[in-house]
């Protein structure tokens, strides 16, 4: 999809340019809170800290630290757009699979990135998509599995140039 | 600009018993709501806040997303195929715009 690519590219440069006004006067956009107020689950309420997110996720459960990677270049040059690819070990039958994988920005304004849903006949717990980093900072993915058992994964990526993450 | 085709990529024939991959992508600015205008006013947020994806009426992926999801949304994920049949995938934006595109798939 070249075309659609070059578009992606203009646009985010004109975001870019935005971004810079928009940092000025950043400490008003906490305001915000009341526009998310008809937003399904996770959206609610924006989540700005990230030991707040992960207690609305695992209550008092401890996570493993095994079983789930996530592919996240250890560097990234635009910010606006960073791929990612997410993947649980789990056979995915009825009696043992993923439900649900959350995917943390531990330094973005609002560290909820984004919680894919599974079910068996996903047949494989894994899920790529492109996400905004505001800054340097650690990736967290947590999934929740069939068992009520959860696990965790963590990346640290490098942001050069900063997306205006929400 | 929110009502743009998206784009569907599936094998154009499988197995029973396969995993395959789908690949989506549709065009939307994805709004974080963070951002202001050179006269100090706040861009409403908007962003496809759910995705779906449904075969032969059953769903078996499903994403809830926040502003941390770049523009143009790309969402790649997995089904086990069951038997031929069709896809049905939605988006839905926060200012209510709902997008579906439904994709055939053939077994064989």
């Amino acid at each position: 999809m070249p075309g659609e690519r070059n578009a992606m590219t203009q646009r985010m440069e004109i975001e870019v340019l935005g971004r810079r006004t928009f940092l000025i006067g950043a400490g008003a956009s906490l305001a915000l809170a009341a526009f998310l107020a008809d937003l399904p689950a996770l959206a609610q309420e924006p989540v700005r800290s990230i030991d707040e997110a992960m207690k609305k996720v695992l209550g008092d459960a401890t996570p493993a630290e095994s079983g789930i990677t996530l592919e996240i270049p250890e560097i990234a040059e635009n910010g606006n757009t960073v791929p990612f690819t997410l993947s649980v070990e789990s056979p995915m039958t009825d009696a043992s699979h993923v439900k649900t994988l959350h995917i943390f920005a531990s330094g973005n304004p609002q560290v909820g990135v984004a919680t894919f849903t599974f079910t068996p006949a996903s047949g494989k717990a894994a899920v790529s998509s492109r996400m905004r980093l505001a800054r340097t900072q650690d990736v967290i993915a947590v999934a929740a599995l069939s068992d009520g058992k959860f696990l965790i994964g963590k990346r640290n990526v490098k942001v050069t140039i900063g997306g205006c993450g929400g | 600009m929110s009502a743009a085709k998206p784009r569907i990529r599936v094998p154009d024939k499988a197995k029973v018993g396969d995993v395959i991959e789908i690949k989506t992508l549709v065009q939307h600015v994805m709004e974080t709501g963070n951002r202001k205008t050179a006269d100090g006013k706040v861009v409403p947020r908007n962003i496809i806040n759910t995705f779906t994806a449904s075969f032969n009426g059953k769903e078996f992926f499903k994403a809830d997303i926040l502003p941390g999801i770049s523009a143009n949304p790309y969402l790649a994920f997995f089904m086990k195929v069951p038997g031929a049949g069709e896809f049905e995938f939605t988006w839905l934006d926060d200012a209510g715009v709902k997008i579906s595109q439904k994709a055939p798939l053939a077994v064989g």
